[in-house]
């Protein structure tokens, strides 16, 4: 810890000054682009991060791997200057410095990129604006900014980055994959060395995660570091030089290329890593619940049909705005069809809102469960029993009044069965991590019968071990139930369903009838080209 | 295993600390330590005859403030309270005074128009879609300005002189002043009761039944109850519907108290249970809207007012003192509160 100051980190805008790039280029040693040795950093009693050493060097992109609550965040929040180290060291380029807060990051040319890409910029403002907001916010900037000149200078980054934005348009109508290029536009603009990005490809198709690695592999080749934080091993594996696993906040794994991933995820999760393949097809012969006829999403769209029945989990992948998450709402009575028949266990079924389909046991698990699904603790439904129970207050307590041991019976249930890391069935939503948040939504659904279970990207940042029991779950659902999921993950789609189709342009283009294959990644090449192609029309 | 307590941060919390029970009690300390130190230095505050007017005093704005705290639950806002409660006073007493409506009329009709007021709030809210607090807005303009009009912008007292130049031809029923008057066993004033028993029913309801589940879900997540199946609309209406309601009872008690319709009534009561329910943030460290909490800051408001007063603090200090004691219980709340 001795040996430096805070000066350090404020002496580097003042050298910046005088040209990029100062820290990788003229920095004479070999030294790494930003390494940390020892970090500790502790909650109370719990030590989030236990003596991580971590480096990363220029040009390298190192995937950090860990479940849920390794201390992956906490590690990048130390870095990125939100959270200050009890003990340990960081350097960048090889001299030790001090990260007090988000803005030193900056100045050190460390450049973070959050999950939450509506932080990415400020609305209101032009793409153009956003891409120099940094330096419009620096206080050096000319008092005096003309529009021309901005996009002037905007047009440059994106061209240096060889992006293709719309620089004119209000950052509020970006989709999340634009926002998440221009965090990483500013971040080149600002002359960072390093560069961070937490989940980068959870809210992107795979044809925008592939534009995305294109552009890291650009960054590292003109030398940045790369720390890349993500649960998708398909990314890790087209992306990263090394694999870095952490768990209850040590460095448990460095796994070189080629990254033996296998090990990886069972260094991640403590344990050998099963093949991830459910057991069971689809019965053929098991009646329909839910079948579809000629149905048409929008108007325009190519109809089609589907049956999904008693006991079978079906994936629907496909890009982003390809119509997976407008089928399942049309099916929750959210939307909707522009056309067609659908019936629910023979019967025909049109739905005006979950208010009308949760009494027909359809259930429907939304996209991004904090806006969709749970509530805050300043409410009354902000714990795990809660959260169950919120659905079926009226069924429980047709009466009124409120008796909570019986949604903490659930509660209880919930956790013990699904595996839900807690203490108990009070614990706050917001206390619990991503994956077990996801178990406890899930959880909601099973406590009542259950006819069609809709679950719209049911794996969005959840950890690799708390996914195989979100699996397990999820293909126990209960006996005539029918279970129809929505993800832009391949792999997702592979490991938990009997069937999947692909969906493009608003209709199925893939009939999933064919069983399941032997070759996993036979059938992943398929599917993945499939939604590739989808995104390139 | 050694890594379940280290990954999950919850197993490790310390559950009670000496800041989580400062936080938990603190009002209450607070409250407790006031009245101590009113009663050491005028020992006349703590007879019964005062305490009771204390009650009296904050009954309205205690009611006021249940309604307040419904709109904050489901994540609005109702600034219009205080002119409905104004309208209210207004209300009874031109169905008395000019209708000659007796006290079993008037009470039942000036609810009804609480209601109705509350309920266009809701249609502005939830079917036009305008901004709850823009919305209330306009709905406290626009009361300040209608309850003038009928009487041309004079006060309403028995024998006053219409618009029309003739003159008012009923009063004030006698049945009517005991609401805001009376004493049940010549002690506890009938307002305090009410209090009571507005309290005690809200209470149950947002605590203790399913509806105050969805209230307080609605407030927190709308999406989320939305998907969850909850009637989200309708419960909004219903909740400024109450809200409404209930301002037109705390209107009802004043007009019984003051027997007239003044057109100035009403005037901080607004912005004195808006107060209430946010100082009741605080109570029992809720950190949200609570009725229990609502009644309990405007007890603790009402305290240290007569407090000070009887220790010859001078009135204009009064809005200077419960702005300080807002500060303080939200400082608690938020800045204390802050967790992890």
């Amino acid at each position: 810890m001795a040996g430096y100051t805070r000066f350090e980190a404020l002496e580097t805008p003042f050298h910046r000054k005088h040209g990029w790039p100062s820290l990788t280029e003229t920095s004479p040693n070999n030294s790494p682009a930003i390494a940390a040795f020892g970090i500790d950093k502790s909650f109370g009693a719990t030590r989030a991060v236990a003596g991580a050493d971590l480096a990363v060097a220029r040009g390298e992109i190192v995937a950090l791997m860990g479940a849920n609550g390794a201390g992956k965040s906490t590690l990048v929040k130390i870095l990125s200057g939100t959270e200050q180290p009890d003990s340990g060291r960081i350097e960048v380029a090889g001299k030790a410095v001090a990260i007090p807060s988000p803005h030193a990051a900056r100045a050190l040319g460390i450049a973070t990129v959050h999950q939450q890409t509506s932080q990415a910029g400020a609305p209101g403002l032009t793409v153009a604006e956003n891409l120099l907001l940094d330096e419009l916010c620096s206080g050096t900037a000319a008092a005096f900014q003309s529009p021309r000149a901005i996009r002037r200078r905007a047009a440059e980054i994106a061209s240096a980055l060889d992006l293709d934005l719309p620089l004119d348009q209000d950052f509020a109508e970006l989709r999340p994959a634009d926002r998440q290029l221009i965090a990483i536009a500013r971040a080149v603009a600002a002359k960072s060395s390093v560069l961070m990005l937490d989940e980068p490809t959870s809210t992107l198709s795979a044809g925008e995660a592939e534009r995305l690695f294109e552009i890291l592999n650009r960054l590292k080749a003109v030398g940045i570091a790369i720390l890349y934080i993500s649960h998708r091993l398909g990314d890790l594996a087209r992306i990263a030089d090394r694999a870095v696993v952490l768990r209850g906040g040590r460095i448990v794994g460095d796994f070189p290329r080629p990254i033996d991933f296998q090990a990886a995820v069972g260094a991640m999760i403590g344990r050998p890593l099963e093949a991830a393949v459910p057991a069971g097809t689809a019965q053929a012969v098991a009646p329909a619940v839910l079948s579809l006829k000629q149905v048409r999403l929008i108007p325009g769209a190519v109809p089609f049909d589907l049956d999904v029945r008693e006991g079978e989990v079906v994936a629907i992948t496909g890009a982003l705005g390809s119509g997976k998450s407008r089928l399942l709402k049309a099916l929750y009575g959210l939307e909707e069809f522009a056309g067609g028949e659908a019936s629910l266990a023979g019967r025909s079924w049109k739905s005006d809102g979950p208010a009308a389909s949760i009494p027909s046991g359809v259930y429907m698990v939304a996209e991004d469960r904090w806006v969709s699904s749970l509530f805050p603790s300043t409410t009354l439904s902000g714990t795990i029993a809660g959260a169950i129970s919120f659905p079926h207050l009226r069924k429980w307590f047709g009466f009124g009044v409120m008796n909570t041991s019986r949604e903490r019976d659930a509660g209880r249930n919930a956790v013990a069965r699904l595996g839900i890391r807690a203490r108990g069935p009070d614990d706050l939503l917001e206390a619990l991590s991503g994956g077990n948040q996801q178990k406890v939504v899930l959880a909601r659904w099973q406590a009542e019968p259950c006819r069609l279970l809709l679950l719209d990207e049911p794996f969005q940042g959840v950890d690799v071990g708390a996914r195989a029991d979100l699996i397990a779950a999820i293909r126990g659902t209960q006996k005539g139930a029918a279970t129809l999921i929505a993800t832009s993950d391949p792999e997702e789609a592979l490991e938990v369903a009997d069937r999947i189709f692909v969906m493009r342009d608003h209709t199925l283009i893939s009939s999933g009838d064919a069983h399941r294959q032997t070759s996993i990644l036979a059938t992943l090449d398929e599917v993945e080209s499939a939604v590739t192609s989808g995104t390139q029309p | 295993m050694t890594d379940t307590s280290l990954s999950n941060p919850v197993a490790a919390r310390p559950r009670t600390s000496i800041l989580a029970i400062a936080r938990r009690s603190g009002l209450f300390v607070l409250l407790a330590a006031m009245i101590l130190g009113f009663w050491l230095a005028e020992p006349a505050f703590i007879n019964v005859n005062n305490l009771f007017s204390i009650l009296q005093a904050v009954a309205v704005v205690a009611i006021l403030g249940v309604g307040v705290t419904m709109t904050l639950a489901v994540g609005g806002f109702d600034l219009s309270i205080g002119s409905i409660a104004a309208s209210a006073v207004m209300a009874a007493s031109y169905a008395m005074v000019v209708w000659q409506f007796d006290a079993y009329a008037t009470i039942p009709t000036v609810l009804l128009v609480g209601t109705f007021i509350g309920l266009i709030n809701g249609l502005l809210i939830v079917r036009v879609g305008i901004p709850d607090l823009l919305a209330t807005l306009s709905t406290m303009f626009l009361l300040a300005g209608l309850q003038l009009i009928p009487t041309g912008g004079r006060s309403i007292t028995a024998g006053m002189i219409m618009p029309s130049g003739e003159t008012a031809p009923g009063a004030y029923d006698p049945a009517f002043l005991p609401l805001g008057r009376a004493r049940l066993w010549d002690v506890v004033p009938l307002p305090v009761v009410i209090m009571a028993v507005v309290a005690v029913v809200f209470w149950f309801l947002m605590e203790r039944t399913r509806w105050g589940r969805v209230f307080y879900a609605i407030g927190g997540n709308e999406t989320a109850a939305h998907l969850a199946g909850a009637p989200t609309r309708r419960y909004r209406l219903v909740t400024y519907a109450l809200s409404g309601t209930l301002a037109a009872l705390g209107g009802l008690i004043i007009a019984a108290r003051v027997g007239r319709g003044d057109v100035s009534s009403g005037a901080s009561l607004l912005l004195d249970s808006v107060a209430a329910a946010l100082i009741g943030f605080a109570v029992l460290d809720a950190r949200r809207p609570n009725v229990l909490g609502t009644v309990v800051g405007a007890i603790f408001v009402g305290i240290l007012l007569n407090g000070l007063t009887m220790l010859n603090a001078p009135y204009y200090t009064q809005d200077f003192v419960k702005g300080a004691v807002l500060v303080g219980a939200l400082a608690l709340t938020f800045g204390l509160g802050k967790r992890g």
